[in-house]
C-alpha cells in the first residue's frame, strides 16, 4: 500500500544526501520497523509518507496516489488517510486529551454523534478513560504518548506512521505504547515506526528495515535489531 | 458546513479564554491603537468646527450711497447672493443701519446733534457677505469691484471693504490651510503606527500558536478549519479593545466638555455624546478590521509549506 520507487533526496546541490535510492514497499496490515543511527534517513522516509518532504528523484506511492503530485489543496483529505504519532508528542497545549482526540475527528468534518461515541473509545483503548478531561502538561510522557496514539487511530486510518514513539519514555512507558502499537496493528491497521530501541524490535519480532547513510542495507522479514 | 461553522466559533472563544494573558495583551494594544485613532478624530473635529467659527466671524461689507434706489441695491444683492462661493448674505437696510447707529451712539451727544441737523438719514444701505472659504472673499470682492467700475451712471457701490480686511483675512487663510495639512499628516503617521504595532502583536501572538498550527496541519485539519478560529479571535480582540477604548473616552470626555467650551466654544464632550453611534461604529469598525487582517495576515505564514 505504500511504495518507494528510487527514492532521493539530495541536500547542497547534491552534495549530500538524506536518501539515497530508496525503494521498498509496505504491504497492508504489516508493521514495519526502521532502525538505523541518527542521520541514516528514517524521519526523512516517514516526512515522504505524510507529505511533509518531497523527494528530488523518484516517486512516493499511496496505493495508487502520486503523493507528491497531491495539489496543495487537497492535502489534509490525504493526511487524514494516516494517523502519524511523534517522539515528542505533538499535543495542543490548549486542549484536553479529549479535545486533542476530538478535533482529530472535527478536522474530518465527523458528526457530534461520532465524536461522542468514538473518543471515549479511542481513550480506553490507550487505557486513558480517567484521564479525558486532563491538559497535556498534567499528563505524564507515557500518558502523552498514548494519546497522541489514540489521536492517531481515531478516524480509523489506514496507516500509522510512528516517528521514534518510544523515544522520550520510560522503559515501562515503551513497553505500554509498544503493546497498543501491535493491538492495533492486530485490529488490521498497516504500522510504520522508526525507532532506536533493541528490545522494542527483539519484543516485536516483525519485519525490520535497516537503514544507514541514507540507503537500505537490510530488510529483514522476522527482523533482529543488528547494527 | 454549519457544524465546521459551529466549531470554528466554539474554537475561536475557547482559544481566546484559555490564551487570556495573550488575548488580554492583544486587546491592550488595539486599545491603545484605537484610543489613538480616537484621539485624531476628535482632535481634528475641535480643531475644524473652531476653525469654522472664527472663519464665521470674517465677513466682509458692501456699502451702498444713500440715493441708491432699492431696485440697484436688490439686483445686486440676488447677483451675491447667487454666486457659488457666498455662503450667506445679510442685507441691512436704511432705517435699519440708522437705527443701529443711533443706538451705538446714544451717549454721543455731538453724533446725535449732528444727526439731528440733518433732513435725511445720511446713511446708505449695506451688505454683509460670508463665503464658504476665506480664500474666496478675494473672487467675491473682485466680482463687486467690476460692478461698481463697471456702472454708467452714478455708483451704486460706495465702499467695499474687503482691502481694509485683506491682512486678517488672508492671515487665517494661512493659519487654515497649515492646521489642515499639520493635522492630516500626524493623523496619518499615528494610524500608520498603531496599525504597525497591532499586526505586530497579533502577529507574536500568532507566532506563539506555529506549533499549535503545524500540529494540526498534521491531523488533517483544512486551512479554513486552522485560519477560522484565529480570525476569529482577531475580530474578538477588535470588538473589545473598541468597548475599551469608548470605557477611557467617556471619561475623558466628560472632563474636557466643559474646557473645550470654554477655550473652543466647541463642547467636546456634547459631540461625543451626540455622534455616539458614529464613534463607536468606527473605533469598533476600525478594531475588528485591524483584528482581522492582523490575523489573517499572520496565519497565511505558518500554513505555507
Amino acid at each position: 500500500m505504500i511504495y518507494f520507487d528510487n527514492v532521493s533526496k539530495l541536500y547542497n546541490d547534491g552534495r549530500s544526501a538524506a536518501l539515497q535510492e530508496v525503494t521498498f514497499q509496505v504491504a497492508p496490515k504489516e508493521f514495519v520497523s526502521i532502525v538505523g543511527h541518527s542521520g541514516a534517513g528514517k524521519t526523512t522516509l516517514l516526512k515522504m509518507i505524510i507529505a511533509e518532504d518531497k523527494p528530488s528523484h523518484g516517486q512516493v506511492f499511496f496505493e495508487s496516489l502520486d503523493i507528491h503530485k497531491i495539489p496543495r489543496t487537497k492535502l489534509p483529505h490525504y493526511r487524514r488517510k494516516i494517523g502519524t504519532v511523534f517522539q515528542d508528542f505533538k499535543l495542543l497545549p490548549h486542549k484536553t486529551a479529549y479535545e486533542n482526540i476530538a478535533f482529530a475527528m472535527e478536522a474530518n468534518g465527523r458528526t457530534d454523534e461520532e465524536i461522542h461515541e468514538n473518543v471515549p473509545q479511542a481513550l480506553s483503548l490507550v487505557d486513558l478513560d480517567d484521564k479525558a478531561w486532563n491538559f497535556p502538561s498534567e499528563l505524564s510522557g507515557g500518558e502523552k504518548q498514548r494519546v497522541a496514539i489514540a489521536r492517531a487511530i481515531v478516524n480509523q486510518p489506514d496507516i500509522i506512521v510512528a516517528d521514534e514513539p518510544t523515544g522520550n519514555l520510560d522503559p515501562i512507558a515503551t513497553y505500554e505504547v509498544v503493546q497498543i502499537l501491535r493491538k492495533i496493528n492486530d485490529l488490521g491497521t498497516t504500522v510504520i515506526m522508526t525507532t532506536h530501541n533493541k528490545g522494542v524490535i527483539d519484543e516485536l519480532g516483525r519485519r525490520v528495515i535497516t537503514m544507514d547513510e541514507g540507503r537500505i542495507v537490510r530488510d529483514d522479514a522476522t527482523g533482529k535489531y543488528a547494527l | 458546513m454549519l457544524t465546521g461553522i459551529r466549531r470554528i466559533v466554539k474554537a475561536g472563544f475557547v482559544g481566546f479564554w484559555r490564551n487570556a494573558y495573550v488575548s488580554l495583551a492583544s486587546v491592550f494594544v488595539i486599545t491603545v491603537a484605537l484610543f489613538v485613532i480616537g484621539s485624531t478624530m476628535f482632535i481634528d473635529q475641535l480643531l475644524t468646527t473652531s476653525l469654522q467659527s472664527l472663519q464665521s466671524k470674517v465677513d466682509i461689507n458692501v456699502y451702498f450711497v444713500p440715493s441708491a434706489s432699492q431696485d440697484e441695491v436688490d439686483a445686486i444683492r440676488t447677483a451675491v447672493a447667487a454666486l457659488p462661493d457666498v455662503a450667506a448674505v445679510t442685507y441691512t437696510s436704511r432705517e435699519e443701519a440708522l437705527a443701529r447707529y443711533r443706538e451705538r451712539n446714544q451717549n454721543d451727544e455731538i453724533a446725535m446733534q449732528a444727526l439731528a441737523e440733518l433732513d435725511e438719514n445720511p446713511l446708505g444701505a449695506n451688505l454683509a457677505i460670508q463665503a464658504r472659504e476665506t480664500s474666496q472673499y478675494e473672487n467675491i470682492a473682485r466680482f463687486l469691484e467690476e460692478r461698481r467700475d463697471s456702472a454708467t451712471q452714478t455708483p451704486v457701490i460706495d465702499e467695499i471693504n474687503y482691502e481694509r480686511n485683506k491682512e486678517s483675512i488672508d492671515a487665517l487663510t494661512n493659519i487654515i490651510g497649515a492646521v489642515e495639512q499639520a493635522s492630516i499628516a500626524t493623523m496619518l503617521v499615528l494610524i500608520v503606527a498603531s496599525i504597525l504595532i497591532t499586526f505586530n502583536t497579533i502577529r507574536l501572538a500568532i507566532y506563539t500558536a506555529r506549533e499549535e498550527i503545524s500540529i494540526m496541519r498534521l491531523v488533517g485539519a483544512s486551512n479554513m478549519f486552522i485560519r477560522g478560529p484565529f480570525m476569529l479571535q482577531g475580530v474578538m480582540y477588535g470588538l473589545v479593545a473598541g468597548v475599551f477604548s469608548l470605557m477611557i473616552f467617556y471619561p475623558i470626555m466628560v472632563w474636557l466638555g466643559p474646557r473645550t467650551e470654554a477655550f473652543f466654544e466647541f463642547n467636546l464632550f456634547t459631540y461625543f455624546i451626540s455622534n455616539f453611534s458614529y464613534i463607536f461604529g468606527v473605533l469598533i469598525g476600525i478594531g475588528v478590521v485591524l483584528g482581522l487582517i492582523s490575523s489573517v495576515l499572520a496565519v497565511a505564514r505558518y500554513l505555507r509549506v
